[in-house]
């Protein structure tokens, strides 16, 4: 989590090359979950609904949920993700915001 | 089963169907206000944790957040008790509002019933209802899966008459 870094007791005296692009620019995720009682009709039509998608992209999606478990539906500032999710469990789906 | 009729969704319901519906959707109503109880699964489901691996971080977007998602689902069960015929069977006729209402409504029925009959990924309803009723055909078991099929088969014609 951002701020939850704590400092170092003892200072290295080599700091390591890290390649990991640094977690503030990382950009935030929705994702939702596969859950068993949730129509697949009724997912699509929320995709559609609350993201704008076409039919067949927000199908493809609910199919991802579906088989892969998990799909991620939309991504950006974390404020917008969080926004995203909480409009998600309007509608009874199971959402969960990420750093990707 | 709803079907389309110019800009509304229609639907015709038997006295018994009427009183079912009045029924799951009171009892969301009851789940939200005063029986509303964060450890109870069901409340779980509904109001999902947003950031399973950051309890603080989840506590604080619940704080904000929980109090309109409770407003926004007791109004949705109230859309379905409101719509319903006072007394007997009758006809409900939806707008594009209150169809969108009551589809979110039945969904947060079906996932409460969901939990308590620990629905899997895997259930095959039919087999569920067919052992519950040789254990007990007057078991609540029995009432509840059938409801819970019946709201499937509503909520998808709801959302058949909507798109259409």
């Amino acid at each position: 989590m951002l701020g939850s870094m704590t400092a170092p007791q003892v200072i290295p005296v080599e700091v390591p090359e890290v390649e990991e692009v640094p977690e503030v620019d990382r950009p935030w995720v929705t994702i939702v979950w596969n859950d068993p009682v949730n129509l697949m009709s009724y997912v699509t039509w929320v995709f559609q609904k609350l993201f704008g998608y076409g039919r067949e992209q927000a199908e493809r999606l609910m199919l991802d949920v579906h088989h892969k478990g998990k799909a991620v539906v939309s991504s950006g500032a974390r404020e917008r993700m969080e926004y995203d999710a909480s409009q998600l469990h309007g509608h009874g789906l199971w959402a969960t915001v990420d750093q990707s | 089963m709803f079907r389309r009729d110019g800009e509304h969704c229609v639907a015709r319901f038997a006295p018994d169907e009427v009183n079912v519906l009045r029924k799951v959707a009171a009892e969301v109503v009851a789940l939200l206000t005063d029986g509303f109880d964060r450890s109870d699964p069901v409340v779980d489901r509904l109001f999902p944790d947003v950031y399973p691996e950051h309890p603080d971080d989840a506590a604080e977007y619940r704080r904000f957040t929980e109090g309109e998602l409770k407003t926004s689902k007791i109004d949705q069960a109230g859309a379905i008790l409101a719509a319903l015929p006072s007394s007997g069977g009758g006809e409900v006729t939806l707008d594009a509002e209150s169809a969108e209402a009551w589809l979110r409504a039945l969904n947060d029925v079906r996932l409460a019933l969901g939990v308590r009959l620990e629905i899997q990924d895997e259930t095959s309803l039919e087999s569920e209802l067919d052992d519950a009723v040789l254990r007990d055909p007057t078991s609540s078991r029995v009432f509840q899966l059938s409801v819970y099929a019946y709201l499937g088969y509503l909520q998808e014609s709801l959302l058949d008459a909507l798109v259409s």
